[in-house]
């Protein structure tokens, strides 16, 4: 399939998107430096969007402005907007807790729960009272993130005994048992061999028809595999985080605007 | 070939440093095994003090133990706990917080007589109404006083431990931090948590300072009634009964209080035991 391709098979033409998260004049503060400047982003509705760019340059902090993660980072400040279905996510009335159940998250290195595979993904439904019939769900969530095969015989044993590459794709099954309707990843595959981050690669690309994915990489074939938009990151002359350029993956690689991006893609940055 | 020299001297000297320790220990137990393993019997450990040494137990003191210890955990592991979850994971970062840690840190060497007369002005006299005076009551709470601090300090300790990815993990999915803490940092602390508790405890179990303060009893001839009104009545432990026989001039006593070492160690060794095991346990979790 897509996997020996350079370049993604489908992409959507810029005007057909309809965002569904709109970053409008974001920055960022840790203490007293400035992580990002001025960021306007667009993340479309049911589309990946690839956020590409060297380590360091703000990536990770810029996503998880979108869930308020950055929440948790005494010192953490920041000014503009983050619209989520047009609504400010910043605002004062916003309860983070639903934010974050519509928006999640799977982090750089997996950090399943230290408790069964099956407690794993069905631990977020518990803590909102779910009713329903939480097997299902599990079991439901183990297919997208297509563990099922692998899991299914042994649901109640530790989520520790699993490799890093499952525990990751089981950490993906525990956010989207939650039914987000945004999926962020930071670096998702940084940890994994190049087998099971292909797993992920695919996985990615099946549930983006149901979930917006965002995902950060500083990998530029990761980003051209599997995106449908990227956005290129890179620290200007103060080190401060700017958004250089975004647009469909398509044209990104092959036609890009800023020499910056250039560089970066063909390898000569730096 | 002088600093090999001043090496192997600096060994040598490490080796004995360390055998000191050890000597110490083995013949403080084999005196105490020498004189008490004979007298130590079934009957002893049934039986209330008596006036001939031959006739006496130690069970009012085994029985007193054993309720300030569970009485004392009831207390100061709740409050403990609460107090460890609040510095870790609500406590802003300010100068008061920092205040409490420092006092907190302090208090853990506080000398327990120190405790013992706060625990008669305020258990014994101001409080006589509810503890009953010279009460078993009142030599828990002081005694849980006194193990708090250490309580506090091993429950953040064992609450920091735990990664700062489950944490984030929970948040992610949109859980308040109250259940982050009681689903994910808790039970992957507990184990951490209780091995610290059971420490201080034991530590707990062998004083007698304090509890010679508040005025524990030296002769108690009979048991605590099964009823609330057990929390009022006069107690006596272990160490101090320990304590009065050794200061008897008749041999027959020491042997007593010799017998009476060996249960009291018994009770420690299996609470270290207990310890380790949990701290064992924890480590495997955590792989």
């Amino acid at each position: 399939m897509f996997r020996n391709q350079t370049l993604p098979p489908v992409d959507p033409l810029p005007e057909a998107y309809e965002p569904i998260v709109k970053i409008r004049n974001l920055s960022v503060w840790y203490g007293e430096r400035q992580i990002l400047g001025d960021i306007n982003l667009d993340i479309p509705r049911n589309r990946i969007t690839a956020i590409m760019g060297p380590s360091g340059c703000g990536k990770s902090t810029l996503i998880r402005c979108l869930n308020r993660m950055n929440d948790l980072i005494p010192g953490a400040r920041i000014e503009g907007q983050v619209l989520f279905n047009d609504q400010n996510i910043y605002a004062p009335e916003v309860d983070v807790t639903e934010l974050r159940r519509r928006i999640g998250m799977v982090f750089q290195k997996p950090n399943p729960f230290p408790k069964s595979i099956y407690e794993n993904v069905a631990w977020g439904l518990r803590i909102r009272g779910f009713k329903g019939n939480l097997d299902e769900v599990v079991e439901r969530a183990l297919m997208q993130a297509a563990l099922w095969d692998e899991v299914k015989d042994k649901l109640h044993t530790s989520a520790l005994n699993l490799s890093g590459g499952q525990q990751q794709r089981l950490c993906i099954a525990r956010a989207l048992a939650v039914d987000p309707e945004v999926l962020l990843l930071d670096e998702p595959a940084s940890a994994l061999d190049p087998i099971a981050t292909l797993k992920i690669e695919e996985l990615l690309r099946e549930i983006s028809e149901n979930y917006t994915i965002v995902i950060v990489t500083h990998n530029i074939q990761q980003a051209a595999r599997i995106s449908h938009y990227t956005a290129f990151i890179m620290w200007d002359e103060n080190r401060i985080g700017r958004l250089v350029e975004w647009g469909p993956t398509r044209d990104i690689f092959t036609n890009p605007k800023n020499k910056c991006t250039e560089d970066y893609i063909t390898g000569r940055f730096g | 070939m002088k600093g090999k020299w001043l090496d192997e001297t600096f060994r040598a000297f490490a080796f004995f440093s360390t055998l000191i320790g050890i000597l110490v220990l083995c013949l403080l137990l084999a005196d105490v095994l020498k004189d008490g393993l004979p007298r130590l019997s079934w009957k002893f450990i049934t039986s209330f003090p008596s006036r001939r040494a031959e006739e006496a137990g130690i069970l009012p003191a085994l029985v007193g133990s054993a309720m300030l210890l569970v009485l004392t955990a009831l207390f100061a592991f709740p409050v403990g706990v609460a107090a460890g979850i609040y510095l870790e994971e609500y406590a802003p970062d300010n100068p008061f917080t920092r205040f409490i840690e420092l006092n907190i840190a302090n208090l853990a060497g506080v000398p327990s007589i120190i405790y013992g007369l706060l625990g008669l002005e305020i258990f014994v006299r101001a409080m006589r109404g509810i503890t009953g005076g010279r009460s078993i009551l009142s030599g828990a709470l002081t005694m849980a006083l006194l193990v708090l601090p250490v309580i506090i300090v091993s429950s953040r300790e064992a609450i920091r431990a735990v990664p700062k990815s489950i944490r984030e993990a929970g948040y992610a999915l949109g859980a308040t931090k109250w259940q982050v803490v009681r689903d994910q940092v808790l039970p992957v602390a507990m184990p951490g948590i209780l091995t610290g508790t059971i420490l201080a405890l034991s530590r707990a179990i062998g004083e007698s300072a304090p509890l010679i303060t508040i005025g524990a009893l030296t002769f108690i001839a009979f048991l605590p009634p099964l009823s609330l009104k057990a929390l009022q009545s006069p107690f006596t432990v272990l160490p101090i009964q320990i304590f009065n026989w050794v200061s008897r001039p008749q041999e027959a006593f020491q042997a007593n209080a010799a017998a009476a070492i060996i249960v009291l160690l018994l009770l420690l060794l299996s609470m270290n035991a207990a310890a380790i095991y949990l701290r064992n346990r924890f480590q495997q979790r955590l792989e």
